[in-house]
């Protein structure tokens, strides 16, 4: 029962079924009951569930974490919407000390089922605060898994595997691709479905290996078809889990093609970008047949609207590395480092 | 025009003594309190001998606790002399499955769930962070953070709410935590959703070297009304009363009234741990003031009073202490530190790739150590 559907609302078929299948199974955040959330990811689940299980939750970000914790203590699974990005740190105290920590300090004894839904990252045009990255900060903490979406389809089976993980998962969901349609399985049983952790080959390529997530996979195989037109043939993964990483497919690529350009909205100091080049030089160094490039926003606040465009990483900025890593001269900004 | 109340205090009233509900004068001397004689009209004197119990033998690991830091068994210890009465009487008016947060000072309430010996020295030694299943003893690990765990039981109350349990949640936290934003949020959510939730403020007049002046400049017990949930400040030095105010907080929060918050005035006799000096920050006068209200020796005068107490009883009690402070020296010089690729262990529930390399990484790297350990 395959169905052509937004990816705003795969994921609301994917809470519907979630909520379905586990009456464990909590929504809660600000805004989410009657309006739906702002962007209408939870739209009707509260007719359908009740007030019970769909809780909307005074407006603040450590009260609905906090709460979470406990309510994962009782045995329910709580998924948590954080309204937008820039609104997480309010919350990142639960989510680093206790979320992430419960299981490690109980020896096990207490899980945190936790999923905590970030509409993420920039490209709408949104006001400050409504477009950050903060992924990194995610990332660098143990006791998370850290996924982030790209389509429809993982849009709907993710977020379900996500929910039925014991383990707490920051949930990523580009904020751009909302609207985006494409073929969702409905029937699909997250029993059968690939592992939330595993990586996906989305176009094969001999000569690179560009790394994306999220939104940025978009970009990114843009940039291949766009390189084709020229002769380059490059491979795009799309990592789907950035914490962790799935480095046998990542390695098997770069051993492949011994070169490699990773892109990411978010800053480039100390971000994702710089911890997969750092480990695929451990794993692949004698593969690579050049420096590795990170293609990622500046190391700068996130920038007004109206100049967004010049912070996100875009197609030519993708392919000006791809030249780089190439090697060839005429690198539109191939200057020696 | 809707007359508008003040409520601006023009005194420092978050350390006023006298307007505090309690049942005992400091002279161990029974007054009624219309409010609460109620709550603990069943008691009798076994009872408060149980009580009396509870707190000596709390006292006593406390001091236990201190001196194996000092002697350099445990890295570190949050004494909680003076604070027993809160900690028992509140403690002992909750059931078995009542579910209560502490934090990392509530030694007397971890005593009373059923924390063995070994519970109270494995954390600050540094053998692991949770020494018990928190199901087993309905009990939370005690929480380091200030004030999250207030969060976590107005979580859990609303679970509660949902199982359609008749259970209570309960956060203890401190005077300093009431400055946290988790503790008023944790009001905000417990109010709104009328859960089932205990606030039990232990008010020690300090948060490490501030005062509560710094954290309050009107009783704490005020603020919860204003999140619309009924308090009581009480004699935290009184056991009783602090039993009696519990058992109101809870009964009000099971029958579904939503949460209450109780503000226990006390003091923390020692440091806030092992590592400061608090001579640098309070005066002798006022630590020679709360010593006349030592809430283990009121209790005895009362006891005694109406002769339940007598030698006897007072040997059985030391002898339940001793043998209960033997077992934490005992679990100290006898811990055995877990084995080094344990460190690796519980970090997710289920397999984790990265965790998984690292562990393999670690294992190799241990192995290499395999004949220098066979040799010794």
């Amino acid at each position: 029962m395959s169905e052509l559907l937004t990816m705003g609302k795969a994921l609301n078929a994917g809470l519907r079924r979630a909520l379905a299948d586990d009456d464990k199974v909590i929504v809660m955040g600000e805004d989410i009951g009657r309006l739906g959330g702002v962007f209408r990811i939870t739209d009707g689940l509260i007719d359908e569930f009740g007030a019970p299980r769909i809780i909307d939750t005074p407006l603040a970000e450590s009260g609905i974490m906090g709460t979470a914790v406990g309510l994962a203590f009782r045995g329910f699974r709580p998924v948590v919407e954080i309204q937008f990005d820039g609104f997480v740190y309010p919350a990142f105290d639960q989510i680093v000390c206790q979320v992430a920590k419960l299981h490690y300090r109980t020896r096990g004894n207490v899980t945190m089922p936790i999923t905590v839904r970030i509409p993420w990252a920039g490209g709408v045009g949104a006001a400050e605060h409504h477009s950050e990255s903060p992924e990194a900060y995610f990332v660098h903490t143990s006791g998370l898994r850290v996924v982030a979406v790209s389509n429809p389809q993982d849009a709907y089976m993710m977020l379900r595997q996500a929910i039925a993980c014991d383990d707490p998962v920051v949930f990523f969901e580009p904020k751009r691709l909302y609207h985006t349609k494409d073929e969702v399985d409905l029937g699909a049983d997250i029993a059968d479905a690939a592992p939330m952790g595993l990586a996906r080959v989305v176009r094969a390529g001999t000569d690179v290996t560009l790394l994306a997530y999220g939104a940025q996979v978009a970009t990114a195989l843009d940039a291949a078809t766009a390189a084709d037109d020229e002769g380059t043939s490059i491979e795009v993964i799309d990592l789907r889990s950035i914490s962790p990483v799935d480095y046998p497919t990542v390695t098997a690529s770069v051993r492949k093609t011994g070169r490699v350009v990773v892109t990411h909205e978010a800053a480039r100091e100390a971000g994702v970008g710089a911890e997969l080049i750092a480990s695929i030089t451990e794993k692949c160094f004698h593969y690579l047949e050049a420096a590795p490039e990170r293609v990622t926003g500046h190391d700068i606040p996130y920038p007004p609207a109206k100049l967004e465009k010049h912070h996100l990483p875009d197609l030519d900025r993708i392919l000006d590395a791809v030249d780089r890593v190439l090697e060839r001269p005429n690198s539109l900004s191939g200057v020696e480092s | 025009m809707t007359k508008m109340h003040t409520l601006t205090p023009s005194t420092e009233t978050s350390t006023d003594l006298d307007d505090l509900a309690r049942l005992l004068t400091p002279d161990g001397e029974r007054i009624p309190d219309r409010q609460l004689d109620p709550w603990i009209s069943d008691l009798d004197t076994d009872a408060m001998r149980g009580l009396y119990r509870d707190m000596a033998i709390a006292r006593r690991l406390d001091i236990e606790g201190v001196a194996l830091q000092r002697q350099g068994q445990l890295g570190l210890w949050a004494p909680a002399q003076g604070q027993e009465a809160v900690q028992v009487g509140t403690a002992r008016a909750c059931r078995d499955d009542d579910f209560l947060f502490p934090s990392y000072r509530e030694l007397g309430v971890q005593l009373v769930r059923g924390a063995k010996p070994a519970d109270f020295i494995l954390a600050w030694r540094g053998e692991m962070h949770s020494t018990y299943n928190p199901y087993e003893l309905s009990l939370a690990t005690p929480q380091i953070i200030i004030g999250a765990q207030a969060l976590h039981a107005a979580g859990y109350a609303m679970g509660i709410q949902r199982d359609g349990g008749d259970q209570v949640a309960v956060a203890y936290f401190g005077d300093g935590a009431t400055s946290q934003g988790d503790v008023n949020e944790a009001m905000v959510f417990s109010s709104s959703f009328q859960a089932p939730m205990v606030f039990v403020c232990s008010n020690n007049q300090w948060a490490i070297s501030e005062p509560v002046t710094v954290q309050a400049k009107f009783p704490i017990a005020g603020r919860a009304p204003g999140f619309g949930i009924p308090s009581l400040r009480v004699d935290g030095n009184d056991v009783l009363a602090c039993l009696a105010a519990m058992r109101w907080a809870t009964d009000h929060a099971r029958s579904g009234k939503g949460p209450a918050f109780i503000e226990a005035v006390t003091y923390r006799m020692g440091p806030h741990t092992t590592s400061d000096d608090p001579t640098r920050y309070r005066n002798a006068e006022q630590v020679a003031a709360w010593r006349e209200r030592d809430p283990i020796t009121r209790l005895e005068a009362h006891l005694r009073a109406q002769d339940a107490f007598d030698d006897a009883f007072a040997a059985e009690v030391e002898s339940d202490a001793d043998e209960f402070t033997a077992g934490m020296r005992a679990a100290a010089l006898g811990a055995v530190t877990r084995p080094p690729i344990e460190v690796l262990d519980d970090v997710y529930a289920e397999p984790h790739s990265g965790i998984a390399e690292q562990r393999e990484r670690f294992a190799s790297y241990l192995s290499g150590f395999a004949d220098e350990e066979a040799q010794r």
